[in-house]
């Protein structure tokens, strides 16, 4: 299983995403910095990607657009803020207009990536920083509905613990 | 522009609402069953006021209903909201497990080719 573990922090609008690979730290830098390569996992479903511009390098901008299920069009922007390769990798990820300029330059997601060896291949986390949580609710509102499974943590636990309790008292 | 003085979007005040362990823990309760607030304020070391305010915070964010009873305020948890909440999350999480099977698709790619 390549997903490790997952951790929310929900006061800090963080999310950190660490999944391991049976490949070398180059191998998975390189599903970063290839476009090519980079555009087969970077849409949610239903919304693939294609990068238009990669430059990866600090400074460097991405342009790409997510092509959804009714042919509509959601373009979104990057600029590398921090390389270290093939270390880490940081940088902004907002939406764009429909010439591809950053509308969001404020409100942009932060992303850092980290990427090192372990005894089974290669470690990847990434931790996703939300200066609000309207872009989360803009990626949700975009075709990734059926990727809604059933809700997991706290509060579901709760919620289902109330719905046996129920069951039993009636 | 109107500046929203309760501040931030709804989806924000649920996520300030639940980073409170006070809170998370009053929620809990009245997702058994409704409380008073009084009846909540003996259950934590602090002021009656103190437990007012972290209810309007909830309040707020939609998590909670509040009722007047007579003299008694009575708290409810609106399930609606606190399963949604929990879904925005659950949603950007999900993005990435798909994201992270695509990789090792492309991965796996390697070894076929050789």
């Amino acid at each position: 299983m390549a997903v490790v573990s997952t951790h929310r922090d929900e006061q800090a609008l963080t999310l950190t995403f660490v999944a391991e690979f049976a490949a070398s730290v180059d191998r998975v830098w390189q599903v970063w910095q290839d476009p090519r390569q980079l555009e087969r996992w970077w849409g949610p479903p239903t919304w693939p990607a294609t990068f238009d511009r990669h430059e990866f390098v600090v400074g460097g901008q991405s342009r790409y657009h997510m092509t959804g299920p009714e042919g509509e069009k959601a373009r979104g922007w990057w600029t590398i803020t921090a390389i270290d390769a093939p270390h880490r990798l940081e940088f902004e990820d907002g939406f764009s207009d429909e010439n591809g300029e950053p509308v969001d330059a404020d409100d942009p997601i932060r992303m850092t990536v980290t990427i090192e060896p372990v005894e089974s291949g290669t470690r990847m986390t990434t931790v996703a920083a939300f200066a609000s949580t309207d872009r989360m609710e803009q990626l949700v509102a975009m075709g990734m509905a059926e990727g809604m499974r059933e809700a997991m943590g706290q509060i579901d636990a709760l919620l289902a613990r109330q719905e046996v309790r129920k069951g039993t008292e009636s | 522009m109107v500046v929203d003085e309760l501040g931030g979007t709804e989806a924000d005040r649920i996520f300030h609402a639940l980073a409170d362990a006070t809170r998370r823990d009053i929620i809990a309760r009245v997702i058994r069953q409704e409380q008073s607030v009084s009846a909540l304020a003996r259950l934590y070391p602090m002021s009656l006021a103190a437990v007012q305010k972290h209810v309007a915070v909830l309040e707020r964010a939609a998590l909670v209903t509040k009722e007047r009873h007579g003299r008694e305020q009575r708290v409810r948890a609106d399930l609606t909201v606190l399963r949604r909440a929990t879904r925005l999350l659950d949603a950007y999480e999900q993005l990435w497990r798909h994201r992270t099977h695509s990789i090792e698709q492309i991965l796996a790619e390697d070894q076929e080719g050789h």
